[in-house]
């Protein structure tokens, strides 16, 4: 281990967790947003109790995604200040962009939000949520502009004189056809989390028999919610996912036959098929048992099913030919690790249909109006595994497709410009970063525990009972009265 | 006047910005365990309503509630900021300074889920351990960035590759732990009138007398933290400004000790701004300069980002930046009110309780 590769573990662990929280934010921001405005429009206070219920698990969530988000900020001039250096024309910017529109909305709307019960009229109120939502999506906007020019560089050019790649084009940045695949891709996702995190809580609460009887058809509500958000935005990101597919195919294609382990070119007319499963080995030799669809490869890589699709084993030879000559591209390999790719590529696809499945089961299961055997209808067993399974599906699936897609980019850091290990940081010890990674790793774990107990805790205690006719509007309070939140 | 000069001066506002606003945030943090005291030497508060030490605290925390968050994002958009203008400025100093920035960075991630989740379990055990993730998580950041940036503005090892090559002890010089313990202290006294400015009662008498005490030692070390600085590198204008610093600081304390209490916290806010303004005076053009060989430094001109770049940023800067600080205003317009300890919500009504079954009814 040298500082390079505790460097990219640093950066897979921190990533990979901050996301967690991510997804979470984004998609549940929207739902609370729908409730409190559901509450608004109807004054039927099972919203209000739903916003406040998911409100105060979303606010647990967002303390983490906030804090291990500065990590993320700093950690491309702690670990890779050479990478910093030499796109930090054109990468900066989206990040600096994403600050200051994102960020102060988010943080400065959700304090309004939190701490505005009671003290804000309820329509500003309501639309401080809404801002806290917009904010999120600004955020994934801008960040994801800056990925999708290490996926596929565009808007630049190399200057001679200062070795770096400097910014041409900022539309061009901010329109890259990899962004506005995965822009649509990440945020439906984010929405299929947001769906499936309420539907766990209301599942649960269905199944339940300590919740209150009263509170059944409020939990039945969320979870309708839940599962259409899961169902629609699980439509949407396997559309996006199969445009994405196309376009990796073209600026990617190594990440792309990387995805099926696929070593020999297959030509034209043939049709290369998609392996559902493969037991045996990933190295290019016969495989010992599959499960394979016919020609969906070319299908997924090229829109035809008779597409070509050209093999690991060529696409290696090529890039040696074009790319051997310079210190920043050369590599020995410019293969992705492909047990991985093949397996992170198959679990998100495979985890997001199942969460889909799922809200297709409880949308059956819930069909209908509210009818006398409402208690009844989700005691079965069953149910609690379903409920404590869903929300880590579309959860995972998240992950598996960052894992997917960062590392079956390697050996580059900016496909074609600069490769992973000329980007770390020259000056920083081994030392430095295993300290870092270390401590970074520690502290994630033990949060990771306090979070999902404080999670456990809310959850269970379910939502909290307002009064039939609760105002929250400032006009209805006196200056003496204690505040509806404080610290 | 240069692009180059333009984003100097726009990353300067940010980081004015930032220890302007979040330097109070670490105040408070740190004065929970003395304003917060559940023996205060005033005896009971608030006239015998029995107001506890815990009261206190949440009065405390529930003043900086709805802001620190948005503060810490100054810090966020000034790292981005660099990355994006100097994007040499940001790779020198984010990878030379890596342990005092990676214990910055545990801070912070401490004191925020501290701040978050410290009412969220109705313990006192609990509270008191949060507390002291908010105590810890406020002081090392206050402490380091005094120490990070009297070492940017004197000059530390950078060689003729734009590396960093002086490892971090010898970040820890004395000069740089003086500037450790200015910035301390200011942000105490800071977080102290502002506690003084928004809370009421016996807590508010508390914080203003204990803001004195604080910053007659923040002015003292100031002055001699910002002379050591301005004479080895000060210009007649950083001079100048470093000046109406001491002064403001001095004058909000007159001024708080007369009990006016804004006055008071407008003295701190403009000294603490001033001050940083004046080192930042003090580098121009650098950004941070070598120690080794003058040539080596990294300056606002041969590490920024092209021109291109720059241009793009300032229109985005100029257009949103007024509108950040509109909602900005507004949110700190909203939470005016001094809050009192019958503001505070007696039960924890937040942290999770169980419900009771109720018997299943018909509907």
């Amino acid at each position: 281990m040298d500082a390079l590769d505790l460097a990219r573990w640093q950066f897979g662990i921190t990533t990979v967790y901050h996301y967690f929280f991510v997804p979470i934010t984004i998609g549940l921001s929207l739902l609370v947003a729908i409730m409190q405005t559901q509450w608004m429009r109807t004054r039927n206070t099972q919203w209000l109790r739903l916003t406040k219920f998911f409100g105060k698990l979303f606010t647990i969530n967002f303390a983490l995604g906030l804090v291990t988000g500065i990590v993320q900020e700093f950690q491309f001039g702690m670990n890779w200040s050479d990478y910093s250096r030499f796109v930090g024309d054109i990468f900066g910017a989206p990040l600096a962009i994403e600050a200051l529109l994102a960020f102060f909305l988010e943080s400065t709307f959700l304090g309004l939000w939190i701490f505005g019960w009671g003290r804000i009229p309820e329509k500003l109120h309501a639309a401080c949520i809404w801002l806290v939502h917009i904010g999120t999506v600004l955020s994934a906007y801008f960040i994801l502009a800056a990925n999708s020019f290490m996926q596929n560089p565009v808007g630049y050019e190399i200057n001679p004189d200062t070795g770096r790649a400097e910014l041409t084009d900022f539309l061009a940045v901010l329109t890259n056809k990899v962004q506005l695949v995965t822009f649509p891709h990440v945020l439906t996702a984010a929405y299929m989390t947001g769906g499936a995190f309420v539907l766990t809580f209301a599942l649960w609460h269905l199944w339940r028999r300590q919740t209150p009887s009263v509170d059944k058809p409020m939990y039945r509500k969320a979870a309708r919610l839940g599962a259409v958000a899961v169902l629609i935005a699980g439509a949407g990101a396997a559309v996006t996912g199969d445009l994405q597919g196309k376009i990796m195919t073209e600026v990617q294609p190594m990440k792309m036959a990387a995805a099926e382990a696929l070593y020999e070119d297959v030509p034209e007319g043939e049709g290369a098929p998609f392996s559902i499963i493969t037991v045996g080995t990933l190295d290019g030799d016969e495989e010992v048992w599959a499960i394979t669809v016919p020609k969906l490869l070319s299908y997924l890589a090229t829109g035809s099913f008779e597409g070509a699709v050209e093999g690991i084993d060529h696409i290696q030879d090529r890039y040696e030919l074009t790319y051997a000559g310079s210190e920043l591209t050369a590599a020995d390999d410019y293969r992705p690790v492909i047990p991985v790719t093949y397996w992170s590529f198959r679990l998100m696809i495979g985890l997001g249909l199942a969460a889909m499945a799922v809200a297709v089961a409880v949308l059956w299961r819930l069909r209908g109006k509210g009818e006398p055997d409402d208690e009844t209808r989700m005691s079965h067993p069953l149910w609690a595994w379903v409920a404590t399974a869903v929300v880590f599906m579309p959860l995972l699936a998240n992950s598996f497709g960052w894992i997917f897609t960062e590392m079956g980019r390697q050996p580059w850091l900016v496909m074609g410009l600069m490769t992973t290990r000329t980007g770390v940081s020259p000056g920083t010890t081994t030392g430095e970063v295993l300290t870092s990674l270390s401590v970074f790793t520690l502290l994630y774990g033990a949060l990771a525990v306090v979070e999902v107990k404080l999670l456990l805790r809310y959850g269970r205690a379910g939502a909290e009972q307002v009064p039939e006719d609760a105002s929250y509007d400032p006009s209805d309070r006196d200056d003496d009265d204690a505040y509806v939140f404080t610290y | 006047m240069e692009l180059t000069t333009i984003w100097f001066v726009l990353i300067a506002v940010l980081w004015i910005g930032y220890f302007c606003l979040e330097g109070f945030d670490y105040g408070v943090g740190m004065l929970l365990p003395v304003l917060g005291r559940d023996e205060t030497p005033s005896g009971d508060d608030d006239g015998g309503t029995g107001h506890t030490g815990e009261t206190r605290r949440r009065q405390m925390l529930s003043a900086i509630g709805p802001f620190w968050d948005g503060n810490e994002v100054w810090l966020l958009t000034a790292g981005g900021a660099i990355f994006a203008a100097f994007p040499h400025w940001y790779a020198t100093l984010f990878s030379g300074f890596y342990l005092p920035l990676l214990l910055i960075l545990v801070g912070l991630i401490l004191r925020g889920i501290g701040l978050e989740y410290r009412g969220k379990v109705d313990s006192a055990t609990w509270r008191a351990r949060m507390d002291t993730m908010v105590v810890v998580g406020s002081f090392v950041p206050a402490l380091l960035w005094g120490v990070a940036f009297t070492n940017i503005v004197s000059g530390v090892p950078i060689d003729a590759d734009m590396e960093y090559v002086g490892g971090f002890w010898n970040l820890l010089n004395p000069a740089a732990l003086l500037g450790g313990l200015t910035t301390l202290t200011l942000f105490l006294t800071h977080g102290a009138l502002f506690v003084a400015l928004k809370t009421d009662g016996q807590l508010r008498h508390d914080a203003r007398a204990l803001a004195l005490r604080l910053g007659l030692a923040a002015a003292a070390l100031a002055v001699l933290w910002l002379g050591l600085l301005h004479l080895r590198t000060g210009t007649p204008l950083s001079w100048t400004v470093a000046g109406v610093a001491a002064l403001s600081l001095v004058g909000g304390l007159v001024l708080a000790a007369r009990g006016r209490e804004g006055w008071g916290f407008t003295g701190t806010f403009v000294a603490i701004g001033l001050a940083t303004a004046s080192l930042f005076l003090a580098l121009f053009p650098d950004v941070m300069p070598s120690s080794l060989d003058p040539a080596w430094s990294l300056t606002a001109t041969n590490a920024s980002s092209s021109q291109k770049t720059l241009g793009i940023m300032t229109v985005v800067a100029l257009v949103f930046t007024p509108v950040m600080l509109l909602y900005t205003a507004w949110s700190y317009w909203t939470f005016r009110k001094r809050i009192s300890g019958h503001h505070i919500p007696t039960e924890v009504h937040h942290a999770a309780v169980e419900p009771q079954p109720t018997a299943p009814t018909g509907r």
